[in-house]
């Protein structure tokens, strides 16, 4: 016999369902007058930092046809580099940014979006940095564990060619599926479930 | 506080998820699974400051009757239809640490199983009364605690004679991203949580109890509402005394 290491299980992962805009984003969903606002519909004001960009997209499923059930939230460092996080040990980042963001894709036409600013390189380790990226979650009906992806620029190629999660893609012509397309401001991020253009998603 | 490690917000990368102790992606026995199932292998590696950062949320956020289902969407005076309940529980990470500061988010349908939701079109009435969503922040000990009604079984479009047993959604936030965590809370004694495609989609009967609170009669309030403890853990963190810093060692 040995000691025991005592650790416990993670609760399981269940689906969202189709019912996540009651729970998550109630004012999308006619549920007025429990909350004031839907959390996270808001990233930046009128004194954020950095260079505004949007980003808009889709989830798209094995038949090609978009979600219209499914949220996505978005976690970000600030335009110098820092999160807005009580883990972040490297300095305070910008107040008038949140760093993460929550919609619902569209009921018609399945489409998210988000307002936010580019983020800057953030470390890997002490001596390499990472590509500025965004972090994507997405859970809907049929997805039983929320799902991880990223989403790199298209118009910071030295620095994609250079970052850590990227060289790890060892079917190169994947790497495409978590750069944006589109251009300052405005970028495109669709989502694949599915398919010969199937998202990287990471187990992390 | 219990996250901290000699005053200093604990940085380490987080255990690697149990994927056996999770559904898989791929359940045709819950349909809408076959074509929203990604079919390559995910790319796994070691959490980056990323992931190991996440927001957090103030308990200024949280209004007065924001852990309170059964009055935050009824009329003055008046209160939604249903058995009375008061969930609570602890929110602990793997190592069984509390986690303070957890923003947590549910949803339900009502007493009858009707959500209120545009898409849903059960023929079980709504209350006019029942909203169906709160949320609250766990306290120091990682505690939390609301009240709400039971809410009922519903038939779903999946198989022939599908129906959820009773359940009430759950959305965690802990404190770094790769926490983040949305699930479903079944009741205690209920014949229909085995029959579930939904349930049926984690493969390993202990897992799926992890989702059943017990009836809990200590807490149970006489001649007001009943107690339904759940509990909940999150994935842990690695300590940091030999990892490699950001700000180098």
């Amino acid at each position: 016999m040995v000691q025991q290491l005592g650790y416990l299980k993670e609760t399981p992962s269940q689906t969202a369902g189709p019912y996540v805009h009651i729970g998550l984003t109630p004012n999308f969903c006619g549920i007025a007058g429990v909350y004031q606002t839907d959390l996270g519909s808001r990233m930046v004001n009128d004194e954020t930092r950095g260079e505004r960009i949007t980003i808009t997209g889709r989830v798209i499923d094995g038949a090609g046809a978009p979600l219209k059930d499914a949220l996505v939230e978005i976690w970000q460092a600030d335009a110098a580099g820092l999160y807005n996080s009580p883990t972040e040990i490297r300095g305070a980042a910008d107040p008038n940014f949140s760093g993460w963001g929550r919609c619902a894709t569209g009921a018609e036409d399945g489409v998210f979006s988000f307002e936010t600013v580019k983020p800057a390189r953030v470390p890997y380790s002490h001596d390499r940095q990472m590509a500025p990226h965004i972090t994507f979650w997405i859970v809907a009906r049929g997805i039983n564990v929320g799902l991880h992806t990223r989403m790199y620029f298209p118009d910071e190629q030295e620095a994609n060619a250079a970052d850590p999660l990227l060289a790890r893609i060892e079917h190169r012509h994947r790497v495409a599926t978590l750069v944006a397309t589109g251009s300052a401001p405005n970028y495109v991020f669709d989502i694949h479930l599915q398919g010969e253009k199937e998202t990287v998603f990471l187990d992390i | 506080m219990s996250d901290r490690t000699n005053g200093k917000p604990e940085t380490g990368a987080f255990f690697a998820r149990d994927r056996a102790w999770h559904a898989p992606a791929l359940t045709p026995g819950y349909k809408t699974s076959v074509l929203r199932s990604p079919q390559k292998a995910l790319l796994s590696l070691d959490g980056t400051i990323s992931e190991i950062t996440g927001p957090v949320f103030g308990h200024s956020l949280i209004g007065e009757l924001d852990n309170d289902l059964i009055h935050n969407f009824a009329k003055p005076g008046e209160s939604a239809i249903g058995e009375r309940i008061i969930v609570h529980g602890r929110v602990l990470d793997e190592r069984g640490r509390a986690v303070p500061g957890v923003l947590l988010e549910f949803w339900q349908a009502n007493a009858g199983g009707r959500y209120r939701h545009k898409k849903e079109s059960y023929l079980a009435p709504l209350d006019p009364n029942f909203g169906g969503c709160g949320r609250t922040i766990t306290d120091e000990e990682g505690g939390y605690a609301f009240r709400t009604i039971k809410p009922g079984p519903y038939p779903w479009p999946n198989g022939v004679n599908d129906w959820r047993p009773a359940h009430i959604h759950f959305s965690v936030f802990g404190h770094g991203f790769a926490q983040r965590l949305i699930t479903q809370m079944y009741f205690e004694g209920d014949p229909m949580i085995w029959k579930c495609p939904i349930v049926n989609t984690i493969p390993d009967r202990q897992a799926v109890e992890q989702l059943i609170a017990p009836l809990d009669w200590a807490n149970t309030i006489p001649f007001d509402a009943r107690a339904y403890k759940f509990d909940i853990v999150l994935r842990g963190r690695r300590s940091t005394l030999f990892e490699n810093r950001l700000e180098g060692n």
